[in-house]
């Protein structure tokens, strides 16, 4: 590196290719940070990607757990004939289960008050559970039996560290001295987490209970919705398709028809929404909240995507192919659809997956054809009822939960998401693999 | 749902009609001693599809047909006595279609008999706290002018649904057996086929105009409802924006420009964040790159693409919000007092900005590529630099390409909704403050639109007014762009 004095000597005398001057060092400079813009612009998309993908999983893992207390509990043929002759019998069966843990924290050298009010905030009604599980299986009176019983909410988010001592509020639902003998119970160690298995197989719950909160239901509504969204989208974009690829003639209906389809796969999808609400629950009265409406408006909206993806897979096909099979006799329409339709599959399947991967993920029309404020409390009953009958789906859902008030339901949400995005992943993996393994290069 | 009992019907007329034409068509040759015109399989084609297209086509005709001749018909049969002051027909028309719901609910429930429901007069039975015992939804108390339409709805829809059951699958038959009785030797089966499955492929194609058509007269015609409820001035031009719930009419003010003024300002906020990330990182994976990192970046930023935007809403609510409020919120790290809570046009504009950045970046990747490399050849020759390159010679050859891309990336941003709907706020405001709550008009229309199955009310109407506006707003700005890229495209060829 030449020195100031030594440069200013050089531009005074003659320049050197070999030596930098002021100029070049300036532009070599800009040069520079020239590249570090566009190095740093890389770093903050994916700082954000990174970012957004560990707020997802940070939030959303705690979904999947929840704190059970198990406790071992003994109930003798006498407490049992006991407690069915009282008038409140499931009372009578709490104080059993209050005594038993009393017990077993006091075996751990832990001394808690235990007020039966407290234990149900806590736990629920215990009474119940005991009871149902004595009636439906008698064989296990006299006997130790280990019981899980699910923590409140309320409960459950002071394990997981969303709930404090310093933030709760008393209320019924929690009081701060419940948190003595939670803290006791944790001490004593019967509390423990396990896997959440109703937020992925349950149905929605009420707005006070987040803690019962699944999801289940939803994706059962998405599944019927995709149903409709396949079986229309797949045979119209693929007709569409052929017909604009193979036969159409340059007139001013396949103008407008080219025209139709870029505008459309640049509408908002609110729009779609409208649309939806307007001619298929105003016009045409098709049942409100249903994944058949669902499916219609997803498929109106799907449509592009399958056609653009279409048209690209069958232009990949080589004209020789065509050329051949007419050579031998086949007509035109035979000619596409036992050649050129067969060669193109691959590439429509691709397509027609990532389609189906972006409606799964669309909110915006299904807020408006009503798929939100419905509570999806149970599953359809039947295939018929699967279609036509009010249900949520994934994404519709995840919003419902995140407009709650309760903040129990912004974890279900984060958790929501995860098993939407797992969807998502294994349909984009599924069409990856779909296009290594049968894409033909021609 | 007798629909799909009847499609499955017509399909099973079709499927059998498949076998009995293939059959025919092979028995007719065995007896004339001749080859098949065509192969066996189109002529069970050649049935099938006259059975299935007449029938289905019958069909959907009249499933668009029905509710406009029952509504003229019930329409008719309310006197203009019923129409209360600020009600309007429509609006007591959807009371009569509930009122007939509930009458089939009742009856499904065994509240009232059959008898009732078809004759009952609501002036000698309490046919409204029986509706309500079912569980039906009624808003008022029915009369009976109500009641009387109601029942006349509730007949004609059911003799309507009837009567297409037994036309369509009698169209089915009729096609079947018509074209059975066609199917000789000589017939030229194929040819026909491939005309209907020509005339079946236009078809499909033109469902995406039907679509255009679909969207441009819902909103149309709700939008001309809108305005003739509520002036067309104080919409477009009105600063007030607060509908009101409970009374209808006069009470609401429903200005467009403050909605207008938040989806533009969150707009710009959102490009401000992707335009210069997006670009730069397009400039940076097209020139400098190597293969590895381009094969590395290039599909991570693509990713951001992929996530649903419910995702990003979720994101804006929950992690971005809350971090704000934590920075420029009151006792927050710089101190200073400028965003009240966590929905904001910032908190909007910065997710969304995030959600455009591959948007912008994979567009101008793909121009900045079109670009001969003669041209950066050329460039490099005579001694400039990388940069120096793509400032001077590459961004000015593809800059319509990236006007474009930038005016469509306005167009989502302006049509988004989730991110808005959860990060941005439920006030229209018109304030200069990027902290402060604003609303949109996606929100707006999710929000008029939402759990409201009657859109009788301005306060529900406005929405398809919103939706027109979107509409053509986003219309403009692609075709727009699609404009600039035609126009000012250089050609290199």
């Amino acid at each position: 590196m030449a020195d100031t004095t030594l440069t200013t000597d050089v531009t005074k005398t003659s320049s050197s290719l070999l030596v930098a001057d002021e100029r070049t060092k300036k532009r070599h400079r800009s040069e520079a940070r020239f590249k570090a813009y566009g190095i740093g612009a890389i770093l903050i998309g994916i700082f954000f990607l990174v970012t957004l993908a560990f707020s997802i999983v940070r939030n959303g893992i705690p979904a999947f757990t929840n704190a059970v207390v198990a406790i071992d509990f003994t109930l003798t043929q006498e407490q049992f004939d006991a407690a069915e002759g009282e008038l409140f019998k499931t009372a009578a069966y709490e104080a059993y289960f209050n005594e038993a843990l009393t017990n077993t924290l006091n075996e751990k050298g832990l001394d808690v008050e235990i007020d039966p009010d407290a234990i149900e905030r806590i736990l629920g009604k215990t009474g119940g559970t005991l009871r149902e599980h004595y009636q439906a299986n008698p064989q296990d009176l006299g006997q130790p039996v280990s019981f899980e019983l699910a923590a409140s909410s309320r409960v459950d988010g002071y394990f997981k560290g969303r709930v404090t001592r310093e933030n709760m509020v008393d209320s019924r639902f929690l009081m701060t001295t419940d948190l003595d003998i939670v803290d006791a119970m944790r001490d004593a160690e019967v509390v423990k987490s396990v896997f959440n298995w109703n937020f992925i197989t349950g149905a929605d719950s009420g707005v006070d209970n987040p803690g019962g909160a699944g999801i289940g239901a939803s994706v059962i509504g998405s599944f019927f919705m995709m149903l409709v969204v396949l079986f229309l989208s797949l045979p119209i974009g693929v007709a569409a398709s052929i017909y604009l690829e193979e036969f159409a003639p340059k007139n001013f209906w396949t103008d407008m028809i080219e025209v139709n389809i870029a505008n459309l796969a640049a509408v908002p999808s609110i729009v779609f929404g409208i649309l939806g609400l307007a001619v298929f629950i105003q016009f045409m009265h098709l049942p409100q909240s249903a994944p058949l409406v669902g499916g219609l408006v997803l498929t109106l909206m799907t449509l592009p995507t399958i056609i653009i993806a279409t048209r690209a897979s069958l232009k990949s096909v080589p004209p020789s192919i065509r050329d051949a099979a007419l050579g031998v006799g086949a007509s035109k329409m035979q000619t596409v659809f036992h050649h050129v339709l067969p060669l193109a599959a691959p590439g429509i399947l691709t397509g027609t997956i990532i389609g189906l991967a972006q409606a799964l993920g669309e909110t915006a029309p299904l807020l408006l054809i009503g798929m939100v404020g419905f509570v999806a409390r149970g599953y359809p009953d039947g295939l018929i009822s699967g279609f036509s009958d009010p249900n949520s789906a994934m994404p519709a859902q995840i919003y419902t939960w995140a407009a709650r008030a309760d903040v129990g339901f912004y974890e279900k949400a984060w958790g929501g998401i995860i098993i939407l995005l797992i969807f998502l992943l294994a349909m984009n993996i599924l069409a990856i693999i779909l296009r290594r393994r049968f894409e033909r290069r021609w | 749902m007798p629909i799909l009992w009847l499609l499955l019907i017509v399909l099973a007329i079709a499927a059998a009609g498949y076998i009995l034409g293939r059959s025919r068509a092979i028995a007719s040759a065995d007896s004339q001693g001749i080859k098949l015109h065509s192969l066996p399989n189109y002529y069970g084609m050649n049935v099938a599809l006259k059975t299935i297209v007449p029938a289905f086509l019958f069909v959907v005709v009249w499933l668009i047909g029905q509710p406009f001749y029952v509504n003229s018909v019930v329409s008719g049969l309310i006197p203009e006595s019923e129409i209360a002051e600020g009600s309007s027909r429509s609006l007591v028309l959807s009371e009569v279609r509930r009122a007939a719901e509930g009458l089939s609910l009742a009856v499904e429930k065994g509240v009232i008999t059959e008898e009732i429901a078809r004759n009952g007069r609501a002036d000698f039975t309490n046919i409204t706290e029986r509706l309500r015992e079912a569980g039906a939804i009624v808003t008022s108390q029915i009369t009976q002018p109500i009641m009387r339409a109601a029942q006349e709805f509730r007949i004609l829809n059911a003799t309507g649904n009837l009567l297409m059951s037994i036309v369509a699958i009698f169209i089915a038959f009729f096609g079947a057996g018509w074209a059975w009785r066609e199917t000789r030797a000589r017939f030229r089966a194929r040819n026909v086929v491939e005309q209907g499955i020509g005339a079946l492929l236009i078809a499909a194609a033109s469902i995406a105009i039907l679509t255009t058509i679909g969207i441009v007269a819902s909103l149309v015609f709700n939008t001309i409802e809108f305005f003739q409820l509520y002036p067309m001035a104080d919409f477009f031009f009105g600063t007030e924006w607060a509908p009101s719930f409970t009374g209808r009419g006069g009470a609401s003010e429903l200005g467009i420009l403050p909605l207008l003024w938040g989806t533009l300002y969150i707009s710009i906020v959102a490009l401000a964040v992707a335009v210069p990330i997006g670009l730069f990182a397009a400039i940076y994976l097209a020139e400098y790159a190597s293969p590895r990192v381009r094969a590395i970046a290039k599909p991570m930023l693509e990713v951001l693409a992929g996530i649903p935007t419910i995702v990003y809403g979720l994101f804006a609510l929950l992690t971005v919000g809350p971090l704000l409020v934590d920075v420029f919120g009151s006792g927050g790290y710089l101190g200073v007092d400028w965003q009240g809570g966590g929905r904001a046009v910032m908190t909007a504009g910065l997710v969304m900005g995030i959600m455009l950045i591959p948007f912008v970046s994979s567009l101008s990747d793909d121009i900045i590529n079109a670009v001969p490399q003669a041209m950066r050849d050329g460039s490099y020759g005579l001694g400039a630099t990388k940069s120096e390159t793509v400032k001077q010679v590459i961004l000015p050859a593809a800059l319509p390409g990236i006007a474009g891309a930038i005016l469509l990336a306005a167009s989502r941003a302006i049509g988004e909704t989730m991110i808005v709907v959860l990060g941005a706020g439920a006030a229209g405001r018109l304030s200069l403050n990027p902290f402060e709550a604003m609303t949109t008009i996606t929100a707006k229309i999710v929000s008029q639109l939402t759990g409201d199955s009657d859109f009788a009310s301005p306060e529900a109407l406005v929405a398809f007014a919103l939706g027109m506006t979107l509409f053509v707003i986003t219309l403009g700005l692609n075709i727009l762009a699609l404009y600039i890229v035609r126009k000012y495209r250089e050609q290199y060829e």
